[in-house]
Parts: structure tokens; sequence; C-alpha cells
């Protein structure tokens, strides 16, 4: 079915899907846009050095913005009441040694996305033909990382906090300001879903 | 970094071993967002369990709100938080009572 994953044929994994110019531009600015809420990858602009990077400690405090706060949450404490100073202690630290690593990690999963939208569109420029995205196994791996974080940042600015305000964003009319973004997160779900029934083993 | 040299592949499989006498665990809690299936997935890719397994856990999280996925050191357990943290799933980790 165009518009959705499939497996690759030879069992080897690895998937493949057919996406128009449309899906293309869609998936690429979302992507694109989370990217810059992640920010750029602060041990590459400070120093060239390698080594430097491990020494870059992260921020201590949860980021104030809740997409962001949704992707970095804290590691200890129980999210039904409000955290104790211990608990607080303890996120903090765990932030600071982990926090720019995980920022690494999304950021290069969804550099990988852009570059394969960027391939497939140009490859479908040279050939004239429809825009074919062919993914390896390792490949499909940073695309549901990928996916599931666009998902999480836009389920957050939509206020997605139970399944029954999924419902009603699902029944909006369509003159409704929200109801673009609303399809996008249908469509990544559609993405998703599709993709990791590729991997399952 | 010795954190890194200590893990070799045969400690990283005794890890997963179950340690009772170890009190902490990892907590995964429900989000609206992450799908039934890649929340499934993500338990049998990095923990190794089976699908059974781990689609038993998935429904805890789901219908429970919280399961435990792991149990082991504090340090062991930052790590698998962290794992979850990658995954974007919705994890901590606190002392087993």
């Amino acid at each position: 079915m165009p518009g959705y994953f499939e497996p690759l044929p030879g069992g080897e994994g690895g998937a493949s899907i057919t996406l128009d110019d449309g899906e293309i531009s869609v998936l690429r600015s979302l992507t694109v846009q989370l990217l810059e809420l992640i920010g750029p990858d602060q041990s590459e602009s400070e120093n060239a050095d390698p080594l430097n990077a491990l020494f870059v400690e992260g921020p201590s405090e949860p980021p104030t913005d809740p997409a962001l706060a949704r992707l970095f949450p804290d590691a200890y404490g129980d999210p039904e009441s409000p955290p104790d100073q211990a608990a607080r202690t303890r996120s903090a630290e765990f932030r600071r040694f982990t926090e720019s690593e995980l920022r690494t990690q999304k950021r290069d999963r969804l550099l990988a996305v852009v570059h394969a939208l960027d391939e497939a569109r140009s490859a479908r420029a040279e050939s004239g033909g429809e825009a074919v995205l062919t993914l390896d196994r390792a490949a499909s791996d940073s695309w549901l990382g990928g996916l599931n974080d666009l998902r999480l940042v836009i389920g957050a600015r939509l206020g997605i906090e139970d399944e029954s305000t999924t419902e009603k964003l699902f029944d909006l009319p369509d003159e409704d300001p929200r109801k673009p973004m609303v399809i996008a997160f249908l469509w990544l779900g559609s993405l998703q879903e599709t993709l990791v029934e590729t991997l399952l083993p | 970094m010795p954190v890194e040299i200590e893990r070799t592949e045969e400690q990283s499989a005794s890890e997963r071993a179950p340690a009772p006498d170890v009190p902490w665990v990892t907590v995964v809690h429900n989000d609206p967002v992450n799908l039934m299936s890649y929340v499934t997935y993500v338990f049998q890719t990095y923990f190794g369990y089976s699908k059974d397994k781990a689609k038993k856990l998935m429904l805890d999280v789901h219908h429970k709100g919280r399961a435990v996925v792991s149990q082991g050191s504090r340090e062991e357990m930052e790590r698998d938080v962290q794992a979850m943290h990658g995954y974007g799933l919705w994890a901590t980790l606190q002392r087993d009572r």
C-alpha cells in the first residue's frame, strides 16, 4: 500500500515506503523543527576535539518546554506525587550526566530521517518516477525512534494527556486550527505502526 | 572511561539475571502517545524478553499505569532508564518496595 511501510523482500529486515512530494515536505519540515527544538550539539560547537564531548556536562533542571520535558523526563520520583528533595537531587545528577548524550542520540536519528528523505527526493528527480524510500535494518531503527519522538512532541503540543483527550482531538471540526497537526499526528502514527510491524520478529 | 571497559558481553548477559537482593527497579509509566506495538518492540529488543513477556509488561503499563520492567543495582537501573528515555518511553527508577 502506498504511503505505508512494507518489509523488504528477502526477510533480512529493512523496509520501504513510497512517498509523494507533499508527504516528504511535511515529514521533512516536522523533523527539522524538532531538530531545532532539541538544539545544536554543544560539544561540537565549543570544541572540535571529540574527547571533549565526554566531559561536557548536561543541564541539571528539566526543560521548561513541556514537549522537551517529555523527551527528557526526570529519572527519579513518583510521577503521581510531587518529587521530594532526594528525588530532585538524584534526577538533577542523572540529567547532568545523560541529557547531552540523549540529545545527541535523538539528533542523530532525526538527521538520518532528513538525509533519507533528501536522497529519496533527489533519486526521484533523476528518474522522474515516485519517491521510493528504502531503509536497511539500522535505518529502520533510527526512523522508528525518530517517528516516536515526533509523535511525543506533537502529542505534547496538542495537549494529549490521556486516551479521552486523544478521542476528542480526532473529532475536531475541519476549521479547527489544530486539525492539520492532528492529521499529521495520526499519519505519523500509521507510519510508525507499519514500520514497527516490519521489525517485529 | 572505566564504565565502558567494564561492560563486556558476558557481564551484560549476567546483568539481566534476576537479582532479588539488589533493591532497585526500573518502572515504565503509561502515556497516551506511545504505540502498544512499539512499547512491546522496545521490551523485546532492549531487554531481550520473549514476545509474550514483552506484551504482558506492555499491557500492565497500559492497564495499571505502570510496570516494573527490570531490577538490579542502581547503576544498572540508571542505564536502563537512560535507554528507555532514548526510546521515548517514560521511565523512572526507584528502590524496590
